[in-house]
């Protein structure tokens, strides 16, 4: 999704170590003022459980119960939805459409985050090499498109693959592929696909290589000089130092990425709307189609649900490697 | 170790060919703004422009109802940090410097919201807002990035307080003052730093906003931010490309900026979350 979020995800489960001194002794100094402070605290925290419970928490529970009635045009106006159990899920399961979406979401997820990673690690390994001039430009122009917003980026890959004045046609066609010559490319479903998929990593490489790139600067040196004279090189040092000291490192960001990809919303909807013929529309997606062309928001209920769950799933992968991380070090 | 010349040579053209891949979408989009017409529809595309023009930025101003859409993006932006900010600094004093039943309970569940599937919630959100009658209504948007940026910023400002030692706070409430004022005039002064770089993420997060933008606010046109004007270019500006890019490049400078103040913290912030020890 957006950047601040990669970085939210990213800085705050570490930040209750930002204290100097240990954050544990102060409860217990604060317990002497207990008594005298006894409302303060919840009046405090009011209008943050208010807004949450609110904004989030409702619809959450709203989605939830929706998925269990049949919630259509008609409810959506005049109310009083009937209460059909599993109906929704049974029809989606039994829906060759939805099965579809299912394996193309987990096709897209697995796409991006395979060259996200192989990607970013070659970054991060040729950060590791550089000097220090070509370093800090490498640099600046990843932290260039980590900063680029996601719609803009939409809007310029749209110009990018434009047809007939497009760059990447013209770069095609110079390249001899001939057939490229004012070729559409959102007529086109895997081509399309294609598209989307090159967006989503050209915006995700630079968070992931920064943050490898800063987990290699801490390997310790004398590790690779004692494999380096132990003859080891190249792919070797990689598989045999590299990787293995950095192994959650690696699972973390791993995670991260799976997450953001699969419930990457944005980039799909703003391009091609899930088209042509479905072809780039992934479960976010479908979810949305469904309330907003077919107004079945029973549906889309059931199938955010199964989001949410897998989502879930995926988070608990991804803090079982923050707590692996934490008791690494 | 010394690398070998050739071994030189590769890693620079490496180096090279990373940076081009990773800025060119960037240089294409600004440099597409500034040329003229005739250049950006031209069979073979100018890498390098010969000449300049700032006619496209001149189109994206006189859009229709582009300073609407800026000063709308403007305004929920702003507003959300502001409010964000309020709140969450209320909330984090509580978690960081009181001791109340409840506390664990509250962090873990401003700790799960932070990781809320928010993609996942856009439909059942149109559905509680439109039941609310809440919907076309720009402060619907800003209460949603409100909640949105909450958590982040409880969590982020709760770590910047338990960083200020609490006796700074103890003497100034044995000079008598009371909780709120030694939080106003103690701890509000030295949070100044944590409190700009967190609504800084928060801004970075409500101005590039589209989903929900573009979900809760149909009907009235001039309720728009700029990310939904944005992707509907295609109606405002047909197929002026270069319009279109100066209008994505205005929309990226503000950002932009924000990254520039950050970077050091970003990438300082990162280190320190990503490898610690």
């Amino acid at each position: 999704m957006t950047v601040p979020s990669e970085v939210a995800v990213r800085t705050t489960p570490h930040t209750p170590e930002h204290g100097a001194s240990s954050p544990r002794d102060r409860p217990r100094r604060a317990d002497a003022r207990r008594g005298r402070t006894s409302f303060w605290p919840y009046l405090l925290v009011a209008p943050t459980v208010l807004l949450v419970g609110a904004v989030l928490g409702y619809p959450v529970v709203r989605n939830v119960v929706m998925s269990f009635q049949e919630f259509g045009l008609r409810e959506l106006v005049q109310g009083a939805p009937a209460f059909v159990g599993l109906a929704n899920y049974r029809e989606l399961f039994a829906d060759r459409v939805f099965w579809e979406v299912v394996v193309r979401t987990l096709a897209f997820t697995a796409v991006n985050v395979v060259l996200i990673m192989v990607l970013s690690t070659l970054v991060a390994l040729l950060l590791a090499r550089l000097g220090r001039v070509l370093r800090v430009a490498v640099m600046t122009g990843l932290v260039v498109v980590w900063a680029m917003p996601v719609i803009a980026a939409t809007t310029v890959w749209q110009w990018l693959f434009q047809s007939r004045f497009g760059v990447v046609n013209w770069v095609l066609v110079q390249l001899g592929l001939e057939q490229f010559q004012d070729y559409s490319w959102l007529a086109n479903g895997s081509a399309t696909f294609a598209l989307i998929v090159v967006l989503v990593v050209w915006q995700s490489v630079p968070f992931a290589a920064l943050t490898l790139y800063a987990g290699l600067t801490t390997v310790p040196a004398e590790l690779f000089e004692a494999a380096r004279i132990d003859g080891a090189a190249g792919w070797a040092l990689f598989r045999r130092i590299t990787f293995p000291v950095l192994r959650s490192l690696f699972g973390l960001i791993t995670s991260l990425e799976v997450i953001w990809v699969f419930k990457c919303f944005v980039q799909i909807w703003a391009i091609s709307e899930g088209g042509p013929n479905d072809a780039t529309t992934t479960l976010p997606v479908y979810a949305y189609q469904v309330a907003q062309t077919l107004n079945r928001y029973d549906l889309a209920g059931a199938v955010s649900v199964i989001t949410v769950v897998v989502l879930t799933v995926l988070l608990l992968v991804y803090f079982r490697q923050s707590l692996r991380q934490e008791t690494d070090r | 170790m010394t690398p070998r010349p050739w071994t030189r040579t590769a890693l620079g053209v490496a180096a090279v060919i990373t940076l081009l891949m990773s800025v060119f979408p960037v240089y294409w989009m600004v440099t597409t703004a500034l040329k003229p017409t005739p250049d950006i529809q031209s069979e073979t595309p100018q890498l390098w422009p010969s000449t300049l023009t700032l006619d496209h930025f001149a189109t994206a101003f006189a859009a229709d109802g582009f300073w609407t859409f800026w000063r709308n993006s403007l305004l929920v932006t702003v507003g959300s940090v502001l409010i964000a900010l309020v709140v969450a600094a209320l909330a984090a004093f509580a978690v960081a410097r009181l001791r109340w039943a409840g506390r664990r309970a509250f962090v873990l569940v401003v700790f799960a919201a932070q990781m809320a599937p928010w993609e996942a919630l856009l439909i059942p959100m149109y559905v509680v807002m439109r039941d609310a009658g809440a919907l076309d209504h720009l402060a619907t948007l800003l209460v949603v990035y409100v909640v949105i940026t909450l958590p982040f910023t409880v969590l982020t400002l709760r770590g910047f307080l338990e960083a200020i030692p609490v006796e700074l706070e103890e003497a100034a409430r044995v000079d008598g003052c009371s909780h709120l004022t030694a939080f106003r005039r103690i701890v509000f002064p030295l949070l100044a730093p944590g409190l700009l770089s967190t609504s800084l993420f928060g801004f970075i997060t409500a101005w590039n906003e589209f989903a929900f933008a573009n979900t809760l606010l149909i009907s009235h046109q001039d309720q728009r931010t700029l990310p939904v004007w944005l992707s509907s270019f295609g109606n405002t500006f047909g197929t002026d490309w270069g319009a279109t890019m100066a209008a994505s490049t205005l929309f990226m400078l503000p950002v932009l900026l924000v990254f520039a103040v950050l970077q050091n913290r970003v990438t300082g912030g990162l280190t320190a979350g990503a490898v610690k020890g």
